[in-house]
């Protein structure tokens, strides 16, 4: 239990970091890191890092979005087509770091296999 | 397995990373564009408007104060600098667009959009949009260095911004076309002149009324298209004293003829409903004893706006109005000693030759010797596909828009455009030279430089001066020159002079107290050169100027009404005609209903009204009827204007144009009358079923659509707001007064105005469309006019621009 909370604060901590100088895919390359040297078992591989992209992401959007009363993402939620509503585009932005840093880190996993022996 | 595994996850983790960094169709790369610390979430803000900024080049700092309306108020040493600024703040708050339009005026949107777009760019190539941008440039370079190095600041500016730009702010629209901006060059300045100039002087209908000629014989064609209508109310005023010209028309040739090709199809014309109104009245006409100024220009309702509202002032002049992202200085606006504005002046300086060619096309016939060819080389670089190279073949006349190649199929013949546009010039300088001017003389030598597109350029001074050029630069044509398709290779047909531009129709300080234009007829007969009807407007000038010689004496109140004066001529001269004359014995209850409803209408286009929701279809249909004998498969054809349409129709009901050939009866007028009215009312019907009513309002909707084709989450829809085409409150569906300015010329004048959008080109800002709900109910702002750079209550930010080194 205590690897997989350690493996879900690392994981957003290296996403932090790392998106300082790397564009967006600097959530995989975080998932990939932290599956790496903290490698989950079954599920918990994907869902870990899913959810702490899934919170990086739409907690940092929603900070910069509430802020502006959601003026943008409303019309982006209008664009997408997502209903103009700007929550349900927090949650696909959510979903879309996520399930990228979900992806990254089961190849983590299995490197992290490949490592070990 | 183990392998097996590692594989499958690879292979998941590529595609993922592929799915989300592409764009897909206009899907753009989502995981680009979604994610919090590069894409959309980082434009949800307003642009900064306090602090400190670097700008490489600058010669002293720049304050900027900016209002509540976010206008910038810019205050510079020099001009250097104050273009520097000028570029720098309108790409801080309208870069996207501000390329955007190069790009499209270029040919260039295949390269952002891709292969979509591009018929458009060949059209706009072939149409000589960056070689009339390249003329312009060379007459600069060889006779106006001092503009060019103004346009060289300009484009420091913007660059300034672009290269201080993190990717991660880029606008919006970058990062859903998945494209960055480039670096601003002078030749970007040119071609958005060349924009203007093809939304306001690139249409014409020579080819068109070539077909028509050929089909229905000069007889049908001079009483369709008449040089004059019957009643025109010139901008000019009759009877004006043309004497002072010393200088005649061309004579005609005698063996003229038109060409008179088939023609299939032609190329896309600018929008019909670009226009425009301005006015000013003198002291004495005035309640206040200062002449009172207005112009409200009728562009496309787009969002980001046309216009971009900018103080710009160094210690010799003071300047503030709205400015063209792309375009240097204030283009319609005031001084503290002047204030001027802009409405078309159309006129036909776009002529069509036809050119033959000899085998390999590399010469023309001229004058009974062939001319060499000169071939331009069309690039055109398509997003995510191999470029498309066209090219384009240029005659002494212009280039040889149709061909083989382009909408025609003749082997060894063309049609060569002959167009002011390419002519080049430094219509730049006429801007920066009104920012400055003091009085009347001033205006005038200002306006000298200009060449297109065409403008009546309205003026008032707080000298008490009023006045009116229409500034252009015309060609001076034998009678009847240019209406049709001319034979390329005889020089008679080429232009043979300009008429001097001393000689430009103009007027100052009338008897009758005031000057105004709406893009009628400039002059009457008596002008002694040829001009003809170009599709002139024949509606708002007559409402204005019945307005103006209806009292003594005007306010600024009077002159807020007229621009929401929603009176609808052109019906009121028709309805009352049609109701009198349509037999109603046939009509059924709910077209009883609908028959009421019109007949008890005021000709107001009001948003509550179903009468101009009535007329609208009731014409519509009408109109389409009269003239079925135009609608002809695979042949380019304009049926004839409005007002002549309805001069005919109660004047020449039984003509045999008002038949509809379709059928085997004989109709009249008063026959379409009641058919085009019986199809209305089963129209309006639909649309009360499917919307619950046909109010004005609901029945237009107006939007103010974004440039990249109205994207719904960008544009804002169903705008209450009246008018439409031909009404002085000109706003139809897309298009309408883009800019309502009113300056009292006070000392220092004190001004009001307004546009459909707001400051900020970013979406994400409360700035993008602010001002779209006042402007629809017809409100105005305060344009603070400051004096000084001493910063005063309205200002809500200062932003300074200092030199970098």
């Amino acid at each position: 239990m205590s690897k997989n909370i350690t493996n879900f604060i690392v994981t957003i901590l290296l996403a932090c970091v790392l998106s300082l100088f790397l564009p967006w895919w600097s959530v995989m390359t975080a998932a990939l890191t932290a599956a790496l040297f903290i490698p989950l078992n079954k599920a918990a591989v994907f869902f870990i890092p899913f959810l702490a992209i899934f919170l990086f992401w739409a907690v940092y959007g929603y900070m910069l979005s509430s802020g502006n009363d959601f003026t943008l993402a409303k019309r982006i939620a209008v664009l997408l087509p997502l209903g103009g509503n700007p929550y349900v585009l927090l949650l696909v932005t959510g979903m879309v770091g996520g399930l990228a840093a979900g992806i990254a880190a089961i190849l983590g996993k299995q490197l992290s296999l490949l490592l070990k022996k | 397995m183990k392998y097996f595994k590692l594989i499958l996850a690879l292979v998941l983790t590529l595609g993922i990373f592929f799915a989300l960094n592409t764009k897909f169709g206009s899907i753009p790369p989502i995981g680009k564009f979604l994610n919090p610390y590069t894409g959309v979430w980082q434009n949800e803000t307003d642009e900064a408007i306090s602090g400190e900024v670097s700008i490489p080049g600058l010669k002293a700092k720049v304050t900027v104060h900016y209002d509540a309306q976010l206008i910038p108020h810019v205050f510079a040493e020099n001009d250097h600098d104050l273009f520097k600024a000028q570029g720098y703040l309108t790409a801080k708050h309208r870069l996207w667009q501000l390329e955007f339009q190069t790009y499209a005026s270029a040919g260039r949107l295949s390269e952002i959009i891709g292969e979509g777009a591009l018929n458009h760019d060949r059209r706009e190539r072939r149409r000589g949009m960056g070689y009339g941008a390249d003329q312009a440039i060379a007459y600069m370079e060889t006779h106006d260095t001092e503009t060019l190095a103004y346009i060289q600041d300009y484009a420091d500016g913007v660059n300034a911004y672009i290269n201080q730009l993190d990717p991660k702010n880029y606008p919006v629209e970058y990062k859903l076309l998945d494209y960055q901006p480039e670096e601003w060059v002078p030749k970007k300045t040119a071609l958005l002149l060349m924009y203007m100039t093809k939304m306001l002087a690139g249409g014409d209908e020579d080819l068109e009324k070539t077909n028509a000629l050929r089909l229905f014989g000069k007889d049908n064609f001079d009483l369709l298209f008449p040089d004059f209508f019957d009643s025109t109310e010139p901008i000019i005023p009759k009877e004006s004293d043309w004497s002072f010209i010393d200088v005649s028309q061309t004579e005609r040739p005698n063996s003229q003829q038109a060409v008179l090709d088939t023609i299939r199809e032609t190329i896309e014309q600018p929008h019909p409903d670009n226009g425009s109104n301005n006015w000013a009245i003198s002291g004495e006409k005035s309640v206040t004893g200062n002449p009172i100024l207005a112009n409200d220009p009728h562009l496309g309702l787009n969002m980001p706006a046309i216009w971009f509202v900018m103080q710009l002032s160094t210690p010799n002049y003071n300047a503030l109005g709205a400015t063209i992202p792309g375009a240097l200085s204030v283009i319609s606006g005031f001084n503290q000693h002047i204030a001027w504005g802009e409405t078309n002046a159309t006129r036909d300086v776009i002529d069509w030759y036809k050119v033959q060619f000899n085998k390999d096309r590399s010469k023309y016939k001229y004058n009974n010797s062939w001319n060499d060819v000169t071939i331009r080389i069309e690039d055109i670089k398509i997003k995510g596909k191999k470029s498309y190279k066209d090219s384009v073949l240029y005659t002494h006349h212009g280039p040889v828009v149709y061909d083989k190649n382009f909408k025609s199929d003749m082997e060894l013949a063309g049609y060569a455009m002959k167009w002011v546009g390419h002519e080049g010039g430094n219509n730049q300088k006429t801007f920066i030279e009104l920012n400055k001017s003091k009085n009347y003389d001033d205006y005038v030598s200002a306006l000298k430089y200009w060449n297109a597109p065409a403008q009546n350029f309205v003026f008032a001074s707080t000298e008490g001066d009023i006045a009116l050029w229409i500034q252009g630069k015309f060609p001076n044509k034998w009678e009847g020159q240019g209406k049709f398709l001319m034979d390329g290779s005889n020089p008679e047909n080429d232009w043979q002079g300009f008429i001097p531009q001393e000689f430009n129709a103009k007027v100052k300080n009338p008897e009758r107290g005031f000057v105004s234009s709406a893009n009628q007829h400039p002059v009457d007969q008596n002008y002694p050169f040829f001009v003809f009807n170009d599709g002139y407007e024949t509606y708002r000038n007559r409402v204005i100027n019945e307005f103006f010689n209806s009292k003594a004496k005007f306010g600024i109140q009077d002159f807020k009404d007229l621009h929401n004066n929603n009176y609808n001529l052109k019906a009121s001269e028709l309805v009352p005609y049609m109701l009198e004359h349509m037999d109603t014995t046939s009509l059924t209850d709910d077209e009883n209903l609908i028959y009421n409803e019109i007949k008890s209408w005021q000709f107001n286009n009001d948003i509550d009204e179903v009468g101009p929701s009535i007329w609208r279809q009731w014409y519509g249909k009408l109109y389409r009827m009269v003239w079925d004998e135009f609608d002809i498969e695979d042949t380019a054809l304009d049926a004839p204007f409005t007002y002549q349409t309805i001069y005919l129709l109660k004047n020449n009901g039984n003509h045999k144009f008002m038949d509809i050939i379709e059928t085997d009866k004989i109709e009249t007028a008063k026959d379409l009358f009641l058919l085009a009215f019986k199809d209305a009312a089963k129209k309006l019907d639909t649309i009360k079923n499917e919307k619950g009513d046909y109010k004005w309002a609901n029945y237009k909707g107006t939007y103010a659509g974004h440039l990249l084709q109205a994207l719904p989450a960008f544009s804002r829809f169903d705008i209450p707001i009246g008018g439409d085409r031909n009404i002085v409150n000109a706003t139809s569906e897309d298009h309408g007064p883009s800019w309502r300015m009113i300056v009292e010329m006070t000392s220092p004048p004190t001004a009001l105005g307004i546009y459909p959008g707001g400051q900020s080109g970013n979406p994400g800002s409360k700035y993008y469309d602010n001002f779209i709900d006042d402007w629809a109910a017809g409100k105005y702002h305060s344009l603070n006019f400051l004096q000084n750079d001493t910063r005063t209550a309205a200002i809500i930010g200062t932003q300074t621009l200092k030199p970098s080194n």
